[in-house]
């Protein structure tokens, strides 16, 4: 079973996102913030990790950019999940190494058709 | 709806679209016809009808028939079908044709997304012979959905749909909530209604021809029509590709399968003699 890991600082949109996944066959694991997220995936990468932009404590842009730095961090394909939606932000995701990227408000199809995008079903 | 009203909508769109309207779904084609009655200044759709009846006036009819069209699309919609079309029909053809325009006809484009989907896919062509020209045609029955598909502006939520996001930021500019393709792409695409159960004799030749989700809405006797006059369109080495729930061979022998290759279809050689 692939693993994802859910990384967002809202329980309500965690609760909501792990629903989806599970219907397509993920195995969740969830962080709150992107610290929490990186021990994570120091302990055991995920195979995908759906990934909020604005977070307290280390944001997600922070996070994506630290992880593709560690050993072993350019695995998971990572796909944003945001309110941001400037294509300089989307950019920017890019250049940091995220594989595809939703913009919030999302619902099951557009989860599931991105992550066809990123290669994962 | 009465019995009389929902018998006159399914005749109306047999009659002028070859439209396969289920008389049971009634709950359907008041959803449909219920945003036609509001614009139209009607209460209710029962009194939508009543007026048509009354008047009888053809943009009325038309109206309707285009109501109960179905739109469903997305960008790249069926994935598998581009990437075929990306790396195997066209640098085929343009191999063959040099620098002959290679024309390409979506041709039940709903709102778009399909012909722009392979105009994007022209746009980013590697390997093609150079001096290669695709020329990229969209039609509908619906002049509410062409209009749409002209201004090239999509919701968030549409182009969330089927469009990896790399394409998103190199083809769309962001317009307030929604998205718009660039000029570039937008004028890669010409626009015309035509109407699938009309004549389509006069339609012109094209190397590639979409006709996906669409054939399984019309009335059988319609299909095979349309999928022969298709069939008069394209070149011998031309390609029509359909979506996976039509069999053309079940209809009509004026088609074959292309190998293995999932809707991909082609001209049967005997078919002109037989025409």
């Amino acid at each position: 079973m692939k693993t994802c890991l859910l990384v967002d600082d809202s329980r309500v949109i965690r609760k909501v996102a792990r629903r989806i996944l599970e219907d397509l066959g993920y195995e969740i694991a969830e962080a709150s913030d992107g610290l929490e997220a990186l021990a994570w995936c120091r302990a055991a990468m995920p195979d995908v990790i759906l990934l909020d932009w604005n977070m307290p404590v280390m944001n997600g842009l922070e996070f994506l950019r630290t992880l593709r730095a560690e050993p072993g961090g350019e695995e998971p394909r990572v796909v944003f999940c945001t309110v941001e939606s400037h294509p300089d932000r989307i950019r920017e995701a890019l250049a940091a190494g995220a594989t595809e990227y939703i913009m919030k408000p999302f619902d099951g199809d557009i989860i599931a058709a991105k992550f066809e995008m990123a290669g994962l079903t | 709806m009465s019995p009389e009203d929902i018998q006159l909508v399914v005749a109306l769109c047999k009659a002028r679209a070859g439209l396969k309207i289920d008389p049971t779904k009634t709950y359907l084609m008041e959803s449909r016809l219920a945003p036609l009655a509001r614009r139209e200044g009607y209460n209710s759709v029962e009194d939508l009808i009543a007026g048509l009846k009354l008047r009888r006036e053809e943009p009325l009819i038309w109206a309707l028939v285009e109501a109960m069209t179905l739109n469903e699309t997305a960008f790249f919609r069926d994935r598998a079908a581009f990437d075929q079309l990306r790396d195997d029909i066209l640098p085929t053809l343009t191999r063959m044709r040099g620098p002959e325009p290679i024309r390409i006809w979506s041709a039940a484009c709903a709102t778009g997304q399909e012909a722009y989907s392979v105009a994007m896919i022209a746009e980013e062509a590697q390997g093609l012979e150079p001096g290669a020209r695709i020329d990229i045609y969209g039609s509908d029955i619906a002049e509410r959905c062409l209009e749409k598909a002209q201004s090239g502006l999509y919701t968030q939520f549409e182009v969330q749909r089927g469009l990896p996001i790399r394409q998103l930021v190199r083809h769309f500019d962001k317009i307030e909530d929604n998205w718009q393709l660039s000029p570039r792409i937008r004028q890669r695409v010409r626009w015309r209604r035509i109407n699938l159960a009309a004549d389509l004799s006069a339609v012109g030749r094209f190397d590639v021809i979409l006709a996906r989700h669409v054939l399984t809405a019309l009335d059988d006797g319609i299909r095979r029509r349309i999928l022969e006059s298709l069939a008069a369109a394209l070149p011998a080495d031309g390609f029509l590709m359909l979506d996976t729930e039509v069999s053309p061979q079940d209809l009509t022998d004026a088609f074959r399968p292309v190998s293995d290759r999932m809707g991909l279809f082609a001209r049967n050689p005997s078919f002109r003699a037989a025409a």
